[in-house]
């Protein structure tokens, strides 16, 4: 028995004083092995690799590289121990060649010349198997081209240990196959792999053993031979955790939002919505459940009229006479024009909800400056609703006219869904509401849901943490990288039914 | 002809030196606005060195390694401490660069005329300018085999040191971002200073060394145009607009100081050209001498309308970098 190429043990890191990224992790690596980590969002998958790789330093426990405990405070030490990290977002300079980006950094093989460069990067290339012109600009590369630049980066810099976060998550099946040929040439030449993903074919297909986190604990590792994905969603999503939300049953649900057939492209132009069909009724909460960025934002967006939609179409019910508008390529602006009380919590609260500099009063006034007649503002109505707003919601800041962006991440999500909330709308679409927020907070915001849902609103509630989403909500919809995978009641419905929902591959090749 | 000729590298080269201060800066990622302040602080820079060299050993006994040495110092220490205070403020306090580059300016050109304005008084001449003449005829020294080779001479070996040393630091700038290792990782760091970063390359190193060696290099333009353009002769505001210009060259020359030289001397023949059409009225006159400007946004045109991305902007241009904010 060789020496594991690293071995972790009892890592713990935690932020701040009350979230825990990581707790008492264990995990072993070998030369010559693929080891996969599975766990949901936000399960400390990232963190752990980071600390691995030098970016955090772990608050407990041992690092081992090669059976010799060390201690990795920055990228460079462990470039030293022979470790490379491949990161979700690519560390590239768009101008810059293939070569002209691999050598960035290298002080020390002597003269500058990248003729020999780039003579190396076509022998990494070619050893492996990888399809690359060290020529050609980051700019005209598409994703799994960059991507492949940057795991030789890694390898040019003589690294034997390679850890992959979420490297599946930009590709395509066709490029997945190939990264994954590529991934076990690379380990019969005897380098040890981390790779992070959510989707568990995946792991089933390339790994050897399977490391598995939950909220930041370990829960356990098993060799891929020996499991399957019962056993491995199981170990993912864990047992049910009841929380104490108070749940209603629906206030009189009718039809209010009918979404068909929605078709729609990121900034980017890749597809990321398809065929896209649901109906949210009012007086229920509609929960939203998926990987991130499986087109949840987008969603929403399109729906608010900040996104244009390529094909499809939104029907809004007019609650009290029945009639149909159609939202379709209408902007904001004109949704509001037409009567319809539409509120959006976007998930960039300082971004998309608030301007971060402007005090809640002139936060209120977003949406009410087209009141009032002649050029001066009116402040004396969002002055008062920005009081009532502090009152009521407990919003803890020094006076009404601080900017919202000295406030903490909960005080500001109370102004923006106090202010969304006092639109008095008859749809309300929350994305990552209780994101970073304390667990009081976060209760706040489920009760003011809840509120919402028995005054007869339709509420869609984009969330992360499966237990929320089975306590608050009526029905849940899963998408999965862009469509829909199923529409669950979630008062019968198992985390594991959702979980599996939630990784579920539509075969968009076949 | 070849007075035109002539006429022209004297107008262009002070906008060289300018242009190619500014690109190195910019490739670093800061748009440095404060240059033409910086090349008016330069320039009264060597003017001070001159005149306290000139009036301390009298016109008659100075060295002429001391004399050209003695201002080309006191230029480049003031431009470097005007690129200190750039630096300061926007890489280690991450300042706005525009606010910053603008209040340079101004600054520079506050400093410029009051310390001009003293020397005027201390001459106590009846003109309101400093004359340093003597030191000017050691700077516009010219090759003494100059004249007997005829009109090459004439256009190619007739000017002073100063103008050939303009032109080969943008050569040598063309090079070393072009085809070495520091050019890769300054470009780098104006493109993308958290790859960079992440790379192992210190960006705060490399965005001071840049700044400041760009200012010095900008600096070296307001002395050649007062030791050589102007024969020696400060006086207040007589600078021009050749700071803006330098700014306007390096979008013409698209961030390539190889072809600055050649956009120099072109901005220099626009500058000039009224003065070799007859019969020109004033008013035509201003309009020719807008040119440059005219054909900057002409060049912005077709390069914005090609959308080649080596010729735009370095990526980072005009932002801080902030390592923890992601």
């Amino acid at each position: 028995m060789s020496v594991p190429a690293i071995e972790l043990k009892n890592i713990t890191k935690t932020f701040g004083k009350s979230v825990v990224a990581n707790k008492n992790v264990c995990l072993t690596v070998n030369y010559g092995e693929i080891l996969a980590i599975l766990g949901e969002n936000g399960s400390g998958k990232t963190t752990l690799l980071n600390m691995i790789s030098g970016i955090y330093y772990p608050d407990e426990g041992q690092i081992f590289v090669n059976g010799e405990e060390v201690s990795i405070t920055s990228p460079k030490d462990a470039f030293k121990y022979k470790i490379g990290m491949i990161h979700q977002h690519f560390k590239l300079v768009d101008v810059f060649s293939a070569t002209e980006n691999i050598i960035l950094g290298l002080e020390d093989d002597g003269k500058y010349d990248i003729k020999k460069a780039s003579l190396k990067v076509r022998e990494i290339a070619a050893q492996y198997g990888f399809e690359i012109d060290p020529d050609k600009k980051i700019y005209e590369m598409s994703v799994s081209e960059k991507q492949t630049v940057e795991i030789i980066k890694v390898l040019y810099r003589g690294a034997d240990i390679l850890m992959l976060d979420e490297p599946t998550a930009v590709l395509t099946p066709q490029e997945t196959r190939k990264l994954f040929a590529v991934l076990r040439k690379m380990k019969e030449s005897g380098k040890a792999i981390v790779i992070i993903t959510h989707k568990l074919h995946e792991v089933l297909d390339i790994s050897d053993k399977v490391a598995v986190l939950r909220k930041g604990e370990y829960i356990g590792t098993v060799n891929t031979s020996e499991t399957n994905e019962g056993q491995l969603t199981e170990m993912m999503v864990g047992k049910k955790v009841t929380l104490n939300i108070d749940r209603s049953d629906p206030v009189d649900p009718t039809d209010r939002l009918i979404v068909a057939h929605l078709n729609c492209m990121n900034r980017d132009g890749f597809k990321v919505l398809s065929n896209v069909t649901f109906t949210a009724k009012s007086g229920e909460i509609l929960g939203i459940a998926g990987i991130a960025g499986s087109g949840q934002r987008e969603l929403l967006e399109t729906i608010a009229g900040l996104q244009p939609m390529v094909t499809g179409g939104v029907q809004y019910i007019v609650p009290e006479t029945g009639k149909i508008e159609f939202l379709r390529d209408k902007t904001p602006l004109q949704i509001r024009e037409m009567g319809i009380r539409l509120s959006f919590v976007p998930e960039d609260r300082l971004g998309m909800g608030l301007v971060g500099s402007m005090g809640t009063v002139d936060n209120m006034m977003l949406r009410s400056y087209r009141k009032g007649k002649g050029i001066f503002l009116r402040k004396q109505e969002p002055k008062a609703l920005a009081d009532k707003i502090i009152e009521e919601l407990e919003v803890v800041t020094p006076s009404a006219s601080t900017p919202v962006r000295r406030l903490s991440g909960g005080n500001v999500q109370k102004v923006l869904v106090g202010r969304e909330i006092a639109a008095a709308p008859t749809v309300l679409m929350a994305a990552y509401p209780v994101r970073g927020l304390d667990i009081n907070s976060s209760y706040l915001i489920y009760n003011l849901l809840n509120e919402q849902k028995k005054n007869g609103v339709a509420v869609i509630f984009v969330g992360e943490d499966l237990d929320v989403l089975l306590g608050l909500c009526d029905r849940i919809m899963v998408i999965g990288s862009g469509t829909v995978t199923g529409i669950v009641d979630a008062r019968t419905t198992t985390k594991e039914e959702i979980g599996l929902l939630m990784t579920k591959e539509v075969r968009k090749d076949a | 002809m070849i007075m035109f000729i002539q006429r022209m590298v004297i107008q262009g080269i002070p906008l060289l030196y300018g242009s190619t201060g500014e690109i190195i800066t910019e490739k670093s990622g800061h748009l440095n606005l404060g240059i033409p302040g910086i090349m008016y602080v330069g320039a009264i820079g060597g003017v001070i060195g001159a005149f306290l060299y000139e009036n301390g050993a009298g016109a008659a006994n100075m060295v002429p390694a001391l004399a050209i040495l003695i201002p080309l110092l006191c230029s480049m220490v003031c431009s470097l401490l005007m690129g200190l205070i750039y630096c300061f403020l926007t890489v280690s306090l991450r300042a706005n660069q525009n606010v910053t580059g603008l209040a340079l300016t101004t600054f520079g050109v506050g400093i410029g005329n009051f310390f001009g304005g003293s020397l005027i008084k201390l001459s106590a001449a009846d003109v309101p300018s400093i004359n340093l003449t003597a030191t000017s005829n050691f700077f516009k020294t010219k090759l003494p085999f100059a004249k007997n080779l005829g009109a090459f001479g004439e256009i190619f070996l007739s000017y002073s040191f100063l103008a050939y040393l303009g032109i080969i630091i943008a050569l040598v700038a063309a090079y070393v971002l072009r085809k070495t290792r520091t050019g890769l990782h300054l470009r780098s760091v104006g493109e993308n200073p958290a790859t960079a970063d992440a790379a192992g390359i210190n960006v705060t190193k490399y965005k001071y060394l840049s700044t400041c060696i760009g200012s010095v290099i900008a600096g070296l333009g307001g002395l050649y145009y007062i030791m050589d353009y102007a024969y020696g002769v400060w006086s207040n505001n007589g600078f021009g607009d050749r700071g803006w210009l330098s700014v306007a060259l390096v979008i013409f020359s698209t961030w390539k100081p190889d072809i600055a030289i050649l956009g120099s001397m072109l901005f220099g023949a626009l500058l000039i050209v009224q003065n070799y059409i007859p019969n020109l009225s004033m008013s035509a006159q201003e309009l020719i001498k807008m040119t440059p400007y005219l054909a900057t946004i002409i060049v912005l045109v077709i390069v914005s309308a090609k959308n080649r991305k080596e010729n735009q902007p370095p990526m980072a241009l005009g932002l801080s970098y902030f390592r923890e904010e992601r």
